[in-house]
């Protein structure tokens, strides 16, 4: 029996960037045979996105790169030349599922839209991955990660909270918000998978990133068409006004959140039970909302004596919902992450001995695997022009020649 | 049930608050069946209380939240306090395929409900097991939500003005945390497809978070460098930034990558020899001089409407969009042209809005085809229709608080 979850499952990924190579990232690393399609010379746009060693730009040291595209193949194509279109069609025409970031009507323009590949594969998932979908009045602008995370509604709810909005709202750090389609994106793909194995049948999947960004902002969308609130990220106009949140401690910033009653009593303990948490006003949620101000002021001054290990460590031994704000250093030296093993020690050829994350969910009998470290630019166009699609060896260099891999 | 691809899937859900309760969701909306185990003896604080707003609902059928996140589901009612509460769970896991907890690591062991147990009734179970930690480790039992997942992941630390305290985070953390559980169950269930196996997933939400920021780490990693917040700023690109505009907390984000972009939006802004300044010729200098460039942008749309703004920028080709506030978002044509809010009727609250489900499937759409359960209202269904007990015997259980 097999140790992969996804073996078994093909799939043809034509994206470059975040969103939908990180989709197929995810069903790789469970075992799918997963083949990138890069455009000839330039390649994957992450190859050129830092991280890179000693900051010097390198197509084949992106740490973004290498990230995203574990377990994969990688093969360069031109679709667009009419050799590199044939060889499409073939390769197309063989796997379960086809993950595509293009513009709306790109495809269908070079005649590989749905229609045409479900001709010759009527098994065929095809995926498409947009800033806001195939149809309505912007589905042909221009989006980046920025605008999709201020689109959706994510980057006007931050920073939490910020002083008051006389400052621009931001996006979420790091390249969290391109990542979300891609997993929001793999659900789907899986499902769909699924159905194929009962039915046969494959369909045209359609994500706007837009959405996917809404999806997981679901509760927060919907205030204003309920309630007629608009949350923003001003000081006492975001969440539920208790006491706690974010706060300064003596090295760094702890977060507090205590919606039950013996996590308060918890967090009182913490800091001593001190005279004024006696007050009757302190007795209920309510009472502390009102004196929310006041209480933070008291919870600072305690927190100012103390480290995030020290509140940390003691605030969740009795209960209390604590965590210090941790920096990816921090993050990566946890020792509770060693213990879960979400970090792996890996021998990389450019980059030596690292850390490197792998996934969130423990398998019991299917464990993420790294079998493959993310390809180098065309790496694999001899095994699967030659080994795959039984092309010459010859007949590699003339395409070569025409542009078209 | 509704037609979608998972149409024969039935799952069988111990969860409660968000991360939870919506990874099975996103399995209903794909037309799973799902039943929710749950209590009046422990009511789900999403019944409850709205995290985000500090709202509080006037009772647990009354919960625009939970509906949001319990579209499609069934709710029974089990005290599983009580033995034979759980010998009523196992024996609706029997004829589950997939069943999921959050409860605190260690609970349902002792409950006589873990993996182990279940597995004895149904070997080829999926089961996930979603926790702030982790099943192992030191800080297995630390207690956690939406932002303390944030935090300890890093996001916290990365997110807001580099000037000014990190980012605290709501909800959202929580449902990527749901995503990546249904994605993993998933997988789960397409290898049982193929080999009839089952198995256990112990999944972190904390590393769910840090799963979305693996290039963070590998700037570490490669370089031993820790990355700082930045606002709205990216490395690669300049002007990258969300500018005021005309009105009351009124945004646009305006991001250019390539000098093509950056000569289309001097056009755009009818300021041509900005084009040819020095400070801005390419993406390196614009990024060097981005302070000046943020000011003269201001200048430009401070007094503009964001819309028209976008329109004009998109037709230059110049990547534009207005920031959105959660009315902003209701009101937006292309929203409102791909029909992303609809609304349910909901025998309590009568019409509620949510939003649909991501994605569009040609074949098997997902839908939303029902309002989130009332709490126990599908005991008839789940105990007399699914596990063939009278109705005699559903009162006498009642009475004594084991079906509660």
């Amino acid at each position: 029996m097999s140790n992969r979850a996804l073996e078994g499952l093909s799939v043809l990924e034509y994206c470059t960037g975040i969103s939908g190579p990180y989709c197929a990232k995810l069903m790789a690393d469970l075992g799918a045979d997963v083949v990138k399609i890069e455009a000839p010379e330039t390649g994957d746009e992450a190859r050129r996105r830092p991280p890179f060693p000693g900051d010097e730009v390198d197509p084949e040291k992106s740490g973004l790169f290498f990230y995203l595209n574990t377990n994969k193949r990688s093969i360069t194509l031109n679709p667009a030349t009419p050799e590199g279109k044939d060889l499409f069609v073939k390769l197309a025409g063989a796997v379960d599922v086809l993950v595509v970031d293009k513009p709306p009507g790109f495809m269908d323009a070079l005649g590989l839209g749905y229609d045409a590949l479900k001709q010759i594969n009527p098994g065929l998932i095809m995926t498409s991955i947009t800033p806001f979908g195939l149809t309505g009045p912007y589905k042909d602008y221009k989006a980046y990660q920025l605008n999709t995370s201020h689109v959706s509604g994510q980057g006007y709810m931050l920073p939490i909270p910020a002083e008051d909005s006389t400052r621009a709202p931001v996006k979420m750090g790091g390249n969290s918000s391109d990542y979300d389609p891609g997993i929001v994106t793999a659900i789907a793909v899986m499902a769909a998978y699924f159905h194929k194995g009962i039915t046969g049948k494959g369909q045209l999947i359609e994500l706007s990133k837009q959405e996917a960004l809404i999806c997981m902002q679901r509760v927060e969308s919907v205030t204003y068409p309920n309630d007629g609130v608009s949350m923003s990220r001003n000081q006492g106009e975001v969440g539920p006004n208790m006491p706690g949140g974010v706060m300064p401690c003596k090295d760094g910033f702890v977060v507090f959140v205590t919606p039950m009653e013996h996590q308060w009593k918890a967090l009182m303990t913490l800091i001593g039970d001190p005279e004024w948490s006696k007050e009757a006003w302190c007795q209920d949620p309510s009472g502390r909302m009102q004196h929310v101000e006041e209480i933070n002021r008291h919870l600072l001054d305690w927190l100012g004596d103390h480290t995030q290990e020290e509140i940390f460590r003691r605030g969740q031994a009795l209960g209390c919902p604590v965590a210090p704000l941790q920096s990816a250093e921090k993050v990566i030296n946890s020792e509770q992450l060693k213990e879960t093993g979400f970090f792996q020690d890996i021998e990389h050829p450019e980059l030596g001995k690292i850390k490197f994350p792998t996934a969130p969910y423990h398998f019991s009998k299917t464990p993420w695997k790294l079998a493959r470290l993310a390809p180098h630019l065309g790496e694999h166009n001899e095994e699967v022009f030659i080994d795959r699609l039984g092309l010459e060896k010859a007949e590699l260099a003339v395409l070569k020649k025409a542009g078209a891999i | 049930m509704n037609d979608g691809p998972l149409k024969g899937v039935r799952v069988t859900e111990f969860t409660s608050a968000w991360a939870g309760p919506y990874a099975t969701c996103l399995l209903g909306f794909l037309g799973a069946e799902v039943i929710k185990i749950e209590s009046h003896q422990r009511v789900d604080h999403a019944r409850s209380l709205a995290f985000s707003t500090g709202k509080t609902f006037s009772g647990p059928d009354s919960s625009s939240v939970f509906n949001s996140l319990n579209l499609n589901k069934a709710s029974a009612a089990l005290n599983l306090k009580h033995p034979e509460a759980i010998k009523l769970a196992k024996r609706l896991l029997e004829i589950s395929d997939v069943t999921m907890e959050n409860m605190r690591p260690g609970v349902v062991e002792r409950l006589g409900l873990g993996y182990e147990a279940v597995k004895k009734v149904k070997p080829d179970i999926i089961y996930l097991s979603s926790s702030a930690c982790g099943q192992t480790g030191p800080e297995r039992e630390y207690v956690g939500y939406a932002p303390t997942f944030a935090a300890m992941a890093g996001l916290s630390f990365l997110t807001g003005y580099e000037d000014w305290p990190p980012s605290n985070f709501m909800g959202s953390i929580d449902l990527k945390s749901a995503a990546t559980s249904a994605f993993a169950l998933l997988a789960a269930l397409c290898h049982h497809q193929k080999t009839g196996e089952g198995q256990y997933i112990d999944l972190a939400s904390q590393e769910a978070i840090a799963a979305m920021s693996g290039d963070v780490f590998m700037e570490y990693v490669m370089n031993q460098k820790v990355p700082q917040r930045k606002g709205n700023r990216d490395e690669g690109a300049a002007p990258h930034n969300c500018y005021r505009c005309r009105g009351e907390d009124r945004w646009i984000s305006i991001a250019v990558v390539t000098d093509e972009e950056w000569i289309a939006l001097c056009r755009t802004m009818e300021m041509p020899e900005l084009a040819g300044d020095e400070r801005f010729l390419d993406g390196p200098r614009r990024r060097q001089n981005q302070l000046d460039l943020d000011s003269i942008i201001t200048g430009w749309t401070r007094d503009q409407d964001d819309y028209a703004l976008m329109e004009r920028l998109q037709q230059a080709g110049v990547a534009a969009a207005p920031s959105l506030s959660s009315e902003g978002l209701f009101n937006d044509p292309h929203l409102r042209d791909r029909g992303i809010y609809t609304q349910v009727d909901h025998p309590v609250m009568g019409k509620d809005w949510v939003i649909t489900p991501p994605w569009r499937l040609s074949e098997t759409p997902a839908q939303i085809h029902r309002h989130a359960p009332l709490l126990s209202e599908h005991n008839e269904y789940v105990f007399c229709e699914l596990l063939g007990m009278s109705a005699e015997e559903v009162a006498i259980l009642e009475e004594e608080k084991v079906i509660y």
